[in-house]
């Protein structure tokens, strides 16, 4: 069974804020809402700067679906963590719990009002009718259900961003690591899918000592 | 000399009451999902050649995860180049 995982490789990351470009377009995210965004670690420091891209992780024990007071959010069988607009009421518990600060408040009026919470969907839509008019404008494009990957992975220009199932993505991460013998960590890995009891979730091993092959 | 103690002593309890702290950090709790049901990705036909959406049967689980593995499989550019 696929567990679908997003996987970014800090050594290829360019920040070139395709992804975000990307999820923006294609699923016509409203101004000031990104479910996607490129940060930098280690800003500034000379050879230990690194980016990478965020979005919901939809982890395997997700927070924001435990402290949800409305029970909005609901995990699909291929692992991905949707929720119903319809019912969010929008009280930001979930982006207080959320290690990624994924959750997203579109602001409405002229006081500041939070709207309903918006996240990555992983391109998964929401529960609507699949490619509906209405999962498009409450959700966003539902790319799965036209066997696509997230429109940020597959746009990705260096392939940085992987999007999938997590032990196919997990392997070309492994061959990549091996081919060049560095850059073993994934950010963010360890903390959506490490307390998984699943065997399969477990970050890329340590790639050998050695130089670039 | 009784009375003041005893009175202390009551007045000391009173005064630690306070002390005897309680949990403050809210247990998560494993919600329900209440919202609306939603369908599954492989329920409905895939899209026609020129939108390259893959091919499975719809309603077929196996079939589309097997179209989208091969989507996934196109990411590995080692893969693209040396084949």
């Amino acid at each position: 069974m696929a567990r679908m995982k997003f996987l970014c490789d800090a050594e290829r990351c360019i920040e070139c804020n395709g992804c975000v470009t990307a999820c923006k377009n294609e699923n016509e995210v409203p101004w000031g809402v990104n479910r996607r965004r490129v940060v930098t670690i280690n800003d500034g420091v000379v050879g230990a700067e690194k980016s990478i891209s965020v979005a919901c992780m939809h982890c395997s024990d997700a927070p924001c679906m435990a402290v949800c007071p409305v029970d909005c959010f609901y995990k699909t069988d291929d692992g991905v963590v949707l929720h119903d607009k319809d019912l969010c009421i929008g009280c930001g518990y979930c982006f207080y719990a959320c290690p990624f600060g994924a959750p997203q408040f579109p602001q409405a009026g002229a006081f500041g009002l939070r709207g309903k919470m918006d996240k990555c969907t992983f391109c998964a839509g929401g529960p609507e009718p699949d490619q509906s008019e209405t999962e498009f404008r409450k959700y966003g494009r539902n790319r799965l259900s036209e066997g696509k990957l997230p429109a940020c992975a597959e746009m990705c220009s260096t392939k940085a961003l992987l999007g999938g199932d997590g032990d196919v993505i997990a392997n070309i991460y492994r061959e990549r690591v091996l081919r060049r013998g560095k850059g073993s960590e994934v950010w963010g890995w360890g903390t959506a899918y490490g307390p998984s009891p699943r065997p399969g979730a477990q970050p890329p091993s340590a790639p050998p000592q050695g130089g670039k092959s | 000399m009784k009375p003041v103690v005893s009175l202390a002593l009551i007045a000391a309890v009173l005064a630690l009451a306070a002390c005897g702290e309680r949990e403050q950090v809210a247990e998560f709790k494993r919600g329900k999902y209440q919202g609306k049901p939603d369908t599954q990705p492989w329920a409905n036909a895939p899209l026609p050649n020129e939108f390259r959406g893959g091919s499975w049967k719809a309603g077929d689980r196996a079939s589309w995860e097997n179209s989208v593995l091969e989507r996934q499989l196109a990411q590995h550019e080692h893969k693209r180049i040396y084949q």
